[in-house]
């Protein structure tokens, strides 16, 4: 017998308002740690992917679409440019790295990136097993990919038309696995590498196979034009400035040729903005859920404390301290709010899971970090508060009571 | 033993009591008798310094309970006196047994399960200690709430209209083991009722 005991007994004696209490409390941590978790998450596997690019040239169209899909890969590219018109471009004092991508190509929905060892080094991705492409057709494959299409180092594969999975194979050629990259926590996890030639010859052939003599087939965007004898053709390039002046190599892009640059620091705040929107409305909600969790311990120990009024007096009668029944009472507030913040903790947790999951499915990126975010011990700190306050506005009324007057009344 | 001397006590200018002196010896049992509104419970509430008097003084086991302070009283009760409501109230969210046991934690005392289980067997309800209070009939729970006041075996019990609920065969019962219990502890016994049953049973009697 101890005062914990004597709560615990109380809360399991009033089931229906503890649970509606709980559950409140609950609900309220569970959307305010998975918006935590999620931005968390999101932000680091943004910022790492976007680290030391400044800047990605590619064809003219949406900038966040140019920079989703060239340095996330979740999008669509916007299109094809000429690789001697990047090179051009680029060959600038202000330009320090510039890294060719070529994609379209997929293998089981693993995007198929054609690029050189600059895009390897600049995510600092390490090849595990084998070694990095080096010809045409060889490709070193991600971690993830590795483990989620069961490729192994010389087996081969060809890769399929468009990004979902669903396009036409290109099944006269086949790429040769040599090498897998160590898992890096980078976009390079769930990616194809091969080199930017691979990407041509893949083409080529397949147009002389298949559409001999038509016009060679593009393969980013379906209604990109085209001119006969295609020059050699890349997606987009990932730059890196040698100072921040380069920023006005972006305007002289934008302004005065045919292609598009477009700055990820920019785009992605711009995305952080819209989203932020959405968020914020989101961890009000949970706020408000938490306030209302606390309304309701208040209101449900208001109500029992009236029925028990008589209960108080006898436990004072027989020798309790009035401050010991008001830390009794507190403790049946702080006990709700610390089995909300748990139970909460663990739903936040499973909901996470489960949007990796689809995030995984979808677009190959999984948010799986379960770990505790300092931010939560602050979550615990407002719910003990709001649970401790909650009980004690009632609880205060033991300090008043008329033990003589409460006994005697019944 | 318990001893009061001209006891007074005023809720308002019009509303006074004074009452007669009581004395009660260990093992002996005292019961006051009095209609309604002649300031019995008043009366308990004061030997139990539940209130406190306007003059006079209370004495238990050599203690004048008046000189205590505020905050030394609500142990001293704790330790030396065992109480019996009108209606038995207990925490309702509890079972029996822990409803024993908290006379003993809130006096601060050791949690004595195998006397709870002894006083149990004794008066009749040792198949209800895990039941809640609210599952028992009237004449049980008043019977918890004897066992309940002699846990500490303190030095006096108060009975405050201990039977007036009961029916005869239960107030019988109940007389008789509440003179048992507080004479097996050594305990004054003080019963204050209004019930005309219980006339015969006491041969010390204060009429108010």
């Amino acid at each position: 017998m101890n005062l914990f005991k004597i709560s615990w007994a109380n809360l399991k004696d009033k089931p229906l308002s503890s649970f509606l209490s709980g559950l409140l409390m609950t609900l309220g941590i569970t959307i305010i740690s998975l918006l935590l978790l999620l931005n968390k998450q999101l932000d680091e596997q943004f910022s790492r992917n976007v680290k030391g690019i400044d800047m990605v040239l590619g064809a003219k169209g949406s900038p966040l679409q140019l920079i989703l899909s060239s340095i996330y890969q979740i999008d669509s590219p916007t299109g094809n440019i000429p690789l001697d018109e990047a090179e051009r471009l680029t060959r600038n004092p202000m330009i320090k790295t510039a890294i060719p991508l070529s994609m379209g190509d997929s293998y089981k929905t693993f995007r198929i990136v054609g690029t050189n060892k600059q895009y390897v080094d600049h995510f600092e991705a390490t090849v595990g097993q084998g070694v990095l492409f080096q010809k045409d057709l060889e490709a070193t494959i991600g971690a993830r990919v590795a483990e989620t299409t069961g490729l192994k180092i010389g087996d081969t594969f060809s890769g399929s038309h468009g990004l979902d999975g669903n396009g036409e194979e290109h099944g006269a050629t086949k790429y040769k696995v040599v090498g897998i990259f160590n898992p890096s926590s980078s976009v390079i996890d769930q990616l194809i590498l091969t080199p930017l030639s691979s990407v041509w010859a893949i083409h080529e052939h397949h147009e002389e196979h298949e559409h001999e003599g038509e016009e060679p087939e593009e393969h980013a965007e379906e209604d990109h034009d085209h001119e006969a004898e295609a020059p050699r053709e890349i997606t987009s390039m990932l730059i890196k400035f040698r100072n921040p002046l380069g920023m006005m190599v972006a305007r002289g892009i934008n302004n005065n040729s045919k292609l598009q640059a477009a700055l990820p620091s920019i785009e992605i705040n711009r995305l952080f903005d819209l989203l932020g929107i959405g968020v914020d409305t989101l961890r009000g909600l949970a706020v408000a859920i938490m306030l209302i969790a606390g309304i309701s311990v208040f209101v449900s120990l208001y109500n029992s404390l009236k029925e028990r009024k008589y209960e108080m007096a006898l436990m004072l009668s027989m020798g309790a301290g009035r401050t010991q029944l008001f830390g009794m009472l507190l403790l049946e507030g702080l006990t709700l709010s610390l089995i909300g913040f748990l139970l909460g903790l663990i739903m936040s947790r499973i909901g996470l899971l489960l949007f990796s999951m689809r995030a995984e499915r979808n677009f190959h990126y999984s948010l799986n970090n379960l770990s505790i975010l300092p931010e939560e011990w602050l979550v615990l700190g407002v719910a003990v508060l709001i649970g401790i306050v909650a009980a004690a506005l009632p609880a205060l009324g033991v300090y008043r009571m008329n033990i003589s007057k409460t006994l005697a009344e019944e | 033993m318990l001893q009061s001397h001209q006891l007074t006590f005023a809720y308002s200018p019009t509303k006074r009591f004074s009452f007669p002196d009581i004395r009660c010896n260990d093992r002996e049992a005292v019961l006051i008798l009095g209609k309604s509104g002649t300031g019995k419970t008043t009366l308990l509430h004061l030997l139990a310094l539940l209130l406190r008097p306007e003059k006079g003084s209370v004495t238990i086991d050599q203690t004048d309970l008046t000189q205590l302070p505020v905050s030394k009283t609500a142990t001293f009760r704790a330790a030396h006196v065992g109480i019996i409501y009108q209606k038995p109230h207990f925490v309702s969210a509890l079972s029996v047994m822990d409803n024993l046991l908290l006379a003993n934690y809130l006096a601060k005392n050791p949690q004595d399960k195998n006397r709870a289980r002894e006083l149990a067997a004794h008066l009749g309800f040792a198949d209800h200690l895990n039941k809640k209070t609210h599952e028992m009939s009237q004449g049980e729970q008043q019977r918890v709430s004897i066992a309940r006041a002699v846990m500490n075996k303190p030095g006096v019990i108060l009975a405050d209209e201990p039977t007036s609920s009961l029916d005869d065969v239960n107030c019988a019962r109940v007389v008789a083991l509440l003179r048992e219990q507080s004479e097996q502890i050594g305990a004054s016994l003080i019963v204050v009722t209004h019930d005309q049953r219980l006339k015969d049973e006491f041969s010390n009697q204060v009429n108010l």
